[in-house]
């Protein structure tokens, strides 16, 4: 295009097209399963490709689908994160003392518990950053001192809210769709449009792709890591009251496994895990992918138990494509 | 072995290698005698290591034959010449740091029953490799609690543990003080004389005269020639590496005028023991060569400046004093640096041309963070037409270039907004030779558009070619400074290897 064609491999191409299979299906390899399955529960059962089953699976992954938005921006920015359901839990016990004790009122206490989310995502993104900490391990850290924090401010009890309007976040519905499902559906744009379009992506991009390239040519790695990690406890934060607020109870423990949840919707849709590559979509085909996989087994009356087999079969999969396609490219 | 050994321990027959577009080793026929110390000298890329790592099974060439004990082999890893009776111990150990000298000697080859180590036939083993070797070490001292020069110990009683009679040895004096030099050198001395052969890579020439039986000189992976060390000289070995490419022209070189101002100047640079009080000065519309041998603290220098290591001194961008803490600051400055590394340094290899080519300025094709990729990819597509990068699509990822057009489109990264200084270290490591030829003229027009040039390489005639001025470093310092007048590769490089003209104390 901007110069005229000419073969610059010269001596390649066999090599690339043979290994462009690997590449190829991994990079496609979430919508060609996600369609697959689509298609065979809708073949297999009639109840699944229903308005109200649609809508259903739409509100029951909202709340993974936010935290993994989140922690894809994480994943691509080279980072890892693995508080988020220590986060969400943090936030709805945030939120809901913030209710309880003090007259900010049900908007307010929300907007409080998220940003509670925020802060604890800039606390993980300095711990790795600026006190040099893998991500794992920092993460790992901050849950754990996150989920004793929880139990310090609950004495270890629910904090239970009784006001009906309460549960508006969580089970309120426009045009019959649950008003978490628009919550992840701005949240999933947000992110896709900060990665997609703006400075802050592609500084995110490089940052993971090639840390060292992405500062020799003037990037504040430290700082767009930190953003990311913010960016992943924001999602958490709002996963967290979205969640309090469907059942009105908080606990400290009670989001924790909600983590794994995300990550396997993230590596599923294909971001890598060691950064550098990834999208929004594909976590979000990744996180209605895996939901599918549990409406599929109760919609067909299988033993549920064997769910957990398939998807952890299906996620082995997964990253061993991402390793065998990363390692045929370099 | 039942039959006579044959005369020379390993034969080398018609050996090429070449990495992409650059030959490293072409048609090399060379007998090593048994038991002997054989030094293998050149330039940087000369494809002394190459050879060295051939012999060990760590490269594996192209073509030709690697004759060891009269057969044919076909090594496909370090692991295969293990068995073949050789070893290859670098300036970098390799050594299981939190385990003992012990455990470190019998790495792969304890003595067990079942899976249970006998500590008292270890023990026993090591007694009698300290005897053979004279090498006396404490069995039970961690490895990362040993010197450098003690670890390289700890890799020689462990390949004479594996049985090998044959190690290669490469630079393994480079990360060594003089006195630890010396006794790596009588050590070597007592393995030749029990009959064991080495292969000796190195390019400090005194060591290499002091100790070798043999040396040969390669010069652009050509073997130039073989021969006794003691009919050797410092200054006879400089001269057969000596020696221009023909292959190679250069623009017509157009000095800077002589009012032309200064737009890099750097006082007393440090960052010890890379970089020791280096000045330079350089002139709008000059090039300046930086050269000297790899490790010599070029591209240290180079990184101090753009702000990518910590350093100390003082640093005027077009007459202002700047403090250049990080390469943004530096890009802020109008100081950019394509990096001795494109793969590992340069480049973001999975993402396209445009991400590549805008990331350090991405204010310029944005409103408040938001960019707008029309007038990106509009600048972009100038700015790659300018340069002649040869793409199928400026969203082509840069790993589906080739190291010519890689390298182009580094030079439009930095070029995206004109710099005033501009720094290039080894840029034409690994490219063909006409993609070379473009960068020369890339590099000569940007001095004539009034850039400042500092231009690191490793290939003299590079420098030779297109510098108006330079500077040669050794041991983290510039050591000599020559104009066009004064120039030529045989200054360089008795500059580079401190031989005969130019001795320092």
């Amino acid at each position: 295009m901007a110069t005229q064609d000419v073969p610059v491999a010269r001596a390649r191409p066999l090599a690339l097209s043979r290994l462009a299979n690997v590449a190829v299906i991994r990079d496609y390899g979430v919508v060609v399963a996600f369609v697959a399955l689509f298609i065979t529960l809708s073949l297999t059962s009639p109840a699944f490709f229903t308005w109200a089953n649609m809508k259903n699976l739409a509100f029951q992954t909202a709340p993974v689908g936010i935290i993994a938005a989140g922690g894809t921006l994480v994943f691509i920015g080279g980072g890892f994160d693995l508080s988020v359901g220590a986060v969400s839990g943090f936030a709805a016990i945030i939120a809901g003392k913030a209710f309880l004790h003090t007259g900010i009122g049900l908007w307010g206490s929300l907007i409080v518990g998220a940003l509670a989310g925020l802060g604890c995502g800039i606390g993980n993104g300095i711990l790795v950053t600026v006190g040099r900490v893998n991500a794992f391990i920092a993460t790992l850290a901050t849950s754990i001192i996150i989920y004793g924090f929880a139990q310090v401010i609950t004495g270890g009890n629910l904090v239970s809210v009784q006001a009906e309007r309460f549960a508006t976040l969580g089970l309120g519905t426009v045009w019959g769709v649950n008003y978490p499902v628009f919550v992840w559906a701005a949240f999933a744009l947000v992110c896709g449009f900060l990665l997609a379009r703006t400075i802050f992506g592609r500084y995110t991009y490089a940052a993971g792709g090639n840390p060292e390239a992405a500062r020799l040519s003037g990037v504040r790695v430290g700082t767009i890591r930190t953003a990311t990690f913010a960016m992943s406890g924001l999602g958490a934060g709002i996963a967290g009251v979205i969640l309090f607020s469907e059942v009105g109870t908080a606990q400290w423990n009670a989001n924790s496994g909600i983590e794994f949840d995300a990550i396997t919707a993230i590596v599923l849709g294909g971001t890598s895990l060691l950064g550098g590559e990834g999208a929004i979509w594909r976590t979000v085909l990744g996180a209605f992918f895996l939901q599918m996989i549990g409406n599929g087994f109760d919609l067909l009356g299988t033993t549920p138990q064997w769910q957990y087999v398939i998807k952890g079969v299906i996620l082995a999969t997964a990253v061993s494509l991402d390793a065998w396609a990363r390692r045929s490219r370099t | 072995m039942s039959s006579e050994p044959p005369e020379a321990h390993v034969e080398l027959r018609q050996v090429s290698k070449h990495f992409g577009g650059v030959q490293a080793l072409a048609g090399i026929d060379l007998p090593i005698g048994r038991g002997s110390i054989h030094a293998l000298v050149g330039e940087n890329g000369a494809g002394k290591s190459t050879l060295g790592k051939i012999i060990a099974g760590v490269l594996r060439q192209d073509s030709g034959d690697l004759i060891v004990d009269g057969r044919r082999t076909a090594y496909r890893s370090p692991r295969d010449a293990i068995a073949d009776g050789t070893t290859i111990i670098t300036q970098e150990p390799t050594l299981v740091p939190h385990r003992s000298v012990l455990e470190n000697v019998f790495l792969g080859a304890e003595s067990s029953v079942v899976g249970v180590i006998e500590r008292r036939k270890m023990a026993r083993r090591y007694r009698a490799l300290v005897e053979q070797t004279g090498i006396e070490l404490p069995p039970r001292a961690l490895a990362r609690s040993l010197s450098v020069a003690d670890q390289q110990k700890v890799e020689i009683l462990r390949a004479i543990a594996r049985d090998t009679r044959l190690i290669v040895m490469d630079e393994p004096t480079s990360a060594l003080t003089r006195d630890e030099g010396e006794k790596l050198f009588a050590l070597v001395r007592g393995l030749r004389d029990r009959g064991a052969t080495i292969v000796y890579v190195s390019h400090f020439l005194d060591e290499v005269l002091a100790l070798a039986d043999t040396v040969t000189v390669l010069r652009d992976g050509r073997l130039v020639r073989t021969g006794a060390a003691d009919s050797e000289t410092p200054d006879r070995l400089v001269s057969a590496m000596l020696g221009r490419r023909l292959d190679l022209t250069f623009p017509e070189k157009e000095p800077p005028a002589a009012e032309a101002p200064v737009v890099l100047s750097v006082r007393s640079l440090s960052r010890p023991p890379a970089v020791r009080d280096v000045s330079l000065q350089i002139r709008a519309g000059e090039i300046v060569g930086l050269a000297g041998l790899i490790g010599s603290g070029r591209s240290e220098v180079a990184r101090a400046i753009f702000g990518a290591d910590r350093a100390v001194g003082e640093i005027e961008v077009e007459g202002r004093g700047v403090r250049l803490r990080s390469p943004r600051q530096a890009i802020d400055h109008g100081v950019v640096m394509i990096p001795e590394d494109r793969k590992s340094q340069g480049l973001l290899m999975l993402r396209s041309i445009v991400d590549n080519i805008t990331l350090p300025h991405l204010d310029d094709v944005s409103k408040a963070g938001i960019l707008s990729r029309r007038s990106e990819r509009r600048r972009v597509r100038e700015a790659t037409a300018r340069l002649d990068v040869r793409a199928k699509s400026t969203n082509a990822p840069v790993n589906t270039l080739s190291g010519g057009n890689q390298q182009k489109v580094l030079f439009a990264k930095w070029l995206f907004r004109p710099p005033r200084v501009f720094i290039a270290d080894e840029p034409t490591r690994g490219i063909d030779v006409g993609a070379k030829m473009a960068i020369y003229e890339l590099i000569h027009s940007l001095a004539k558009q009034g850039i400042g040039v500092l231009l690191i390489s490793s290939e003299h005639e590079e420098i030779l070619g297109l510098a108006h001025r330079v500077l040669v470093m050794r041991n983290g310092s510039v050591v000599a400074e020559f104009d066009q007048e004064t120039m030529n590769e045989d200054v360089l490089l008795h500059a580079a290897f401190a031989t005969a003209q130019d001795k320092v104390a």
